[in-house]
């Protein structure tokens, strides 16, 4: 190989994990624990530790390092041109902050998920899909070309369906992982024909050279742009778990918790946001679709926060949290903050996964029970995941200090005047962020106060892997806030600055923002004391309707099932025989009705035969005669 | 090399292994096996060593057969004729092994017919005059036929009795236009010719062109099998044993497509043009109906029947829309719709040998104790919804891109054939391999795949993989032939 040492690295990055997954698949359940925790927490290693190396590398000198491995295929164009697709890999500031937040999370959730895992009789199973789905996320977000993107994207896809559905014997286990995977691939469909729509307007798949056809062939507004541009919003919001198709994430929770925390939180769920991101140039000439974008960010983050107001499930909390997490990324990168959005992404894998993860050790130790109006006063009894928790959930309302203030804070601070938001959608995130606090603290009281609720005895976990992991989420999820220098550095040559409106911001524009979720915390206070109390009675969960329907998703199911599932199940079942075979098949139909009336002439009877052949004879008899007659008389 | 040699020795080892079976019991399948081995081995040897350009076709036999009609034994080659050629000979050897055990009675008579079908679907891929390519039509349907007659399921004669006669009814109408044709060879040239490079230089006028396309299309559009004349095909396959779904799906399909691009395109290049909004419709809805008719079936092999139908419907769409890329895609789907097809039948009839049902209903759970099994059967349904990095994704891709260039709205639709696959593909893997256990009895325990069926599946994922990963060792032939189809169509479009 010619390259040099880091494009070496950087060319075999993604691959020790498949490493892994090959032996771990193959060897399967020989393997001991021991043995199969080495060689998948260590693959993951190696690609976590490629990734520091490479990412060193990159400088304002040199802010991109590219690698090419070999060429996949060649689309023909006219005349002798074609289109080259290869394997290659491109660094650059956005997949540099993407692949340390891959590896790195991902390797503190393997750590984790090694420990939490450990009983499981499937353990090799379960981290060879862990491996295998690091692999397509980290040759998603290396992707130098569309179509190997599109790789990736389909292959985290097939990865998180067959975690959801780990656990294949519960039925419902495997119904969640069917919705999640062809939920996504809707909006799969709606990316695939960008693709072909893009390819047929640019003759191209490589995203840097897209992006500069794109400014030289089409001008803002333009139809080509605006079309594409949309389309590719469609697979970002089936990806990243958006309105409309966002229905699967909540059921994906039925997966095990290191794979909520990996893969539903941290890195599947917002390779949406990364794409968008990634084309940025096209979506910039769309001004249109980035209102959208930043209207879908707003909805989703409003309904997803109400809809986590009213679970029960401790998981579901965090599903709904995620979703209105990533509403703000989108917002975000429909203002045209991207550096924001995508900052956002990495204090959001932070402490998303530092929750998840907690709440795993926790219902680890109340025996697989997710309820939140089953735990209560695990504060005294749980105190080391209690704090873990408590910062989690800090970051989560951006409080002051805390990572997620920073991504947070840089987010609603560009909307008022951004081209492409306004002082409305900067409306709908201060109200988001009241929810978020809100939601929060039902959260925390339900189940580290009050009095315990549970019958069985706490055990926790003792593994020292268990809580090196969380600990180093905790810390990470604590200072995160110290990247942001870093990052808007390396991300400025990625992203075109974009001027803002000259709007008279108001002066309280950032007091309010800072203040929203103390209001939400004091508010909640007051409004669940009773959840914070020692009453039993006060735990009832007896929802009201509206609760109910809050739970349930704000009825989208319903909705879906009504317009397509039922009608799509219907047809299928009306149309079960096939209509065009019985058309055919009436043909047969008709042949076997003229033998039985042939057959039935067959009688055998001479009598019959007599009087068929008398009676024939008469009729020719008569015909010909009248014939002649006729004959006779022209 | 000699295609004529490997088409005989096809047939007389299976006339052999026949004859053996009655000496030794148990003892032709080694000798199917062997043959075919031999052969294919010939056969890739052969042509590496041709030193021959088959770019464009080569005339390798040129013989004369019924003087006063002029009809010859007339074989020729190009790379599309030796890429079908070589996925035949391939899924012969999978034919074989998934036969191995299956087949208890008439074992000798059986593997007569296998060889016959695929030394007659070889004869159809290589044949270059017309009246011999009609020959080799009836000659590989009449084993097939016998195939799924005499060693089918429960409903088999009556299936049997249905693909007999689609395709006959058919092919009338094809060997109808052949005549015709070779009539008008007459007028053209005062001599009858059945030589298909003599057509190629006819000067046709375009209503009568368009009638004699139509002639050739019906014929080929039942063996693809395209809505609204498919309805043979999920019955044959039902009843078929495991090698003669793998054999129908793997290779019988891809003649319909051969004779779309071979005869269809070439002979007819303006009425095709004209025909081609209709085709590709027919071809999308194709894709969509037999994906929605794949998720409502409960039988394991009928619902891998309409996929089928469904992925025949991208090669129609892509064939029809005259673009080299498209081009490219539809011929790499008929390599890698015949691996991945070929490898759902022979689970399915693995699943059949283990609880000897084919309703999904009694399947379920396997997974537990077949995860060997499970593996592969996720593997070969990702394959069928068009997972990235497996050959069918690039097939799907090559002929969507291509296809939307010139037929972006019907391209649109075909694509929601990617959210039919996936349901289909997703019902169908966790229908049988995920859930609870279900309740069969004693035989509740699904054994995994022996050394044999390994076998068979690695060699068939690890071809699927590498053409996902490496689609050039298909591609490389096609990027000249696909740019003078092109040419030459909107040449005879103006």
């Amino acid at each position: 190989m010619t390259n040099s040492l880091p494009e070496t690295v950087l060319a075999l990055l993604p691959f020790y994990p498949l490493i892994s997954f090959l032996l771990l698949i193959g060897f399967g359940k020989r393997l001991s624990w021991h043995m199969a925790a080495i060689l998948s927490v260590g693959s993951m290693a190696l690609s976590a530790i490629s990734s520091f190396v490479v990412i060193n590398q990159l400088s304002v000198q040199s802010p991109i390092l590219t690698v090419h491995l070999w060429n996949w295929f060649e689309l023909g164009l006219e005349g002798s041109l074609t289109a080259k697709i290869n394997i290659s890999f491109y660094l650059d500031g956005l997949s540099a902050v993407m692949i340390s937040v891959v590896s790195g999370i991902g390797l503190l959730i393997h750590i984790f998920a090694a420990a939490y895992m450990k009983e499981d009789e499937n353990f090799t199973r379960f981290m060879a899909y862990m491996n295998l789905f690091i692999v397509a996320m980290l040759i998603l977000v290396l992707a130098d070309n569309l179509v190997l993107l599109y790789l990736g994207w389909e292959g985290v896809g097939l990865c998180s369906f067959l975690l959801i559905g780990f656990w294949y014997q519960e039925k419902a286990n495997v119904l969640a992982a069917r919705k999640a995977f062809i939920v996504t691939r809707v909006g799969d469909t709606a990316m695939a024909i960008g693709l072909f729509m893009l390819f047929k307007e640019l003759g191209q798949f490589n995203i840097n050279a897209l992006t500069e056809n794109a400014n030289m062939l089409w001008t803002v507004g333009d139809d080509a742009p605006y079309w594409i541009a949309l389309l590719l919003l469609g697979g970002a919001v089936g990806k990243s778990a958006q309105l409309p198709l966002q229905t699967w994430l909540p059921d994906a929770m039925a997966g095990p918790t290191p794979v909520s925390a990996l893969i539903h939180a941290a890195t599947m769920v917002t390779a949406g946001v990364y794409l968008i991101a990634r084309m940025n140039g096209i979506f910039l000439l769309a001004p249109e679709v980035m209102n959208y974008v930043a209207w879908l960010g707003a909805t989703t983050l409003l309904l997803a926060g109400i809809a986590a107001l009213a679970q029960n499930d401790i998981k579901r909390v965090l599903a709904y949290s995620t979703m209105s997490q990533i509403g703000y990324m989108m917002l975000s990168l429909g203002a045209g903050a991207f550096s924001a959005g995508v900052f956002h992404l990495m204090t959001h894998a932070f402490f998303k996964a530092l929750l998840f993860l907690t709440a795993g050790a926790i219902i680890l130790a109340l025996h697989h029970q997710q309820n939140l109006f089953k735990m209560g006063g695990l504060l005294k009894r749980l105190p080391f995941e209690t704090a873990l928790f408590a910062i989690g959930l800090v970051c989560l309302m951006a409080l002051p200090g805390s990572s997620g203030f920073f991504s947070k804070e840089a987010i609603i601070a560009q909307l008022w005047s951004s081209n492409t938001a306004g002082p409305m959608l900067w409306y709908c995130a201060i109200f988001g962020a009241l929810l978020t606090s809100i939601y929060s603290c039902r959260l925390f009281f339900l189940a580290f106060m009050g009095e315990k609720r549970f019958d069985h005895e706490l055990q926790p976990s003792s593994s020292k892997l268990l809580k090196l992991s969380l600990i180093a989420l905790a810390v990470l999820s604590l200072i995160g806030g110290i990247f942001a220098n870093t990052i808007e550095l390396s991300l400025s040559a990625v992203f075109p600055s974009i001027e803002p409106l000259n709007l008279d911001e108001p002066h309280w524009l950032h007091s309010v923002a800072i203040a929203a979720p103390f209001v939400g915390i004091l508010f909640s206070w007051f409004y669940f004391s009773n959840y914070r109390g020692s009453n039993k009675e006060n735990y009832q969960d007896n929802p009201s309707a509206l609760v109910l329907f809050c739970r349930l998703g704000l009825g989208f199911d319903r909705l879906y099932d009504l317009l397509l599932v039922k009608p799509y199940c219907y047809l299928a079942r009306l149309n079960k025989n096939d209509l065009f075979d019985q058309l055919i098949m009436l043909n047969a139909w008709y042949v076997g009705i003229c033998h039985d009336v042939l057959k039935s002439s067959q009688t055998g009877k001479l009598r019959w035969y007599a009087a068929a052949i008398g009676l024939a004879t008469l009729l020719l008899l008569l015909t010909l005669n009248i014939e002649s007659f006729s004959l006779e008389a022209s | 090399m000699s295609i004529t040699l490997v088409m005989s020795s096809l047939f007389f080892g299976g006339a052999l292994a026949w004859y053996i079976e009655g000496v030794k019991a148990q003892s032709a399948r080694w000798i199917a096996l062997l043959t075919v081995i031999i052969v294919g081995f010939y056969f890739v040897i052969s042509i590496t060593t041709a030193g021959l350009d088959f770019s464009s076709l080569q005339t390798l036999v040129r013989l004369s057969w019924i003087s006063s009609f002029n009809i010859e034994y007339a074989l020729a080659v190009d790379y599309l004729s030796l890429v079908l050629v070589l996925l035949t000979l391939f899924l012969a050897v999978i034919c074989v092994l998934v036969s191995w055990q299956e087949i208890q009675t008439k074992t000798g008579f059986y593997y007569f017919n296998l060889l016959a079908a695929i030394a007659g679907i070889i004869g159809v891929f290589t044949a270059v005059d017309m009246f011999l390519f009609f020959f080799f039509w009836e000659v590989m349907l009449l084993p097939m036929t016998a195939l799924i007659a005499i060693w089918g399921h429960e409903n088999r004669h009556f299936a049997a009795i249905k693909f007999f006669i689609f395709t006959q009814v058919s092919s009338l109408l094809m060997l109808v236009a052949i005549i015709a044709m070779a009539t008008i060879h007459f007028q053209q040239r005062g001599q009858v010719s059945f030589f298909y490079q003599d057509w190629l230089t006819l000067n046709l006028p375009l209503s009568t062109s368009l009638y004699l396309m139509l002639g050739f299309f019906i014929a080929f559009a039942v063996k693809l099998p395209s809505v609204p004349v498919h309805s043979w095909l999920p019955d044959a396959h039902t009843q078929a044993p495991t090698a003669g779904s793998v054999l129908l799906a793997g290779v019988l399909l891809k003649t319909g497509a051969y004779g779309l691009i071979r005869f269809v395109l070439h002979l007819f290049p303006q009425a095709s043009m004209e025909f081609a909004p209709i085709a590709a419709t027919l071809g999308v809805v194709s894709i969509l109906y037999g994906a929605k008719m794949a998720f409502a079936q409960q039988d394991f092999k009928r619902l891998v029947a309409y996929s089928s139908i469904s992925h025949m419907g991208f090669v129609m769409l892509a064939l029809f829309s005259f673009n080299a890329i498209a081009y490219q895609g539809a011929v790499l789907t008929l390599v890698a719709h015949g691996l991945s097809s070929a490898a759902l039948f022979a689970l399915a009839g693995m699943v059949y040998s283990r609880i000897h049902s084919r309703d999904l209903g009694h399947m379920g759970g396997f997974w537990q104790t077949a995860p060997r099994m499970g593996g592969f059967a996720l593997a070969f349904a990702a394959a069928a919804f068009g997972l990235p990095g497996l050959a069918n994704f690039v097939a799907e891709f090559f002929s969507l891109v291509g296809a939307y260039q010139r037929f972006p709205l019907l391209t649109i639709l075909a694509a929601f054939g990617l959210v039919g696959s996936a349901i289909y593909g997703m019902v169908l893997f966790q229908s049988a391999f995920q859930g609870k256990e279900a309740n069969r009895g004693e035989s509740s325990k699904v054994d995994d795949l022996s050394k044999r069926e390994l076998l068979v599946f690695s060699s068939l994922l690890a071809l699927l993989i590498l053409i996902g990963f490496y689609p050039n060792i298909v591609l490389m032939f096609f990027q000249d032939t696909g740019q003078t189809l092109v040419l030459t169509n909107t040449a005879g479009g103006q």
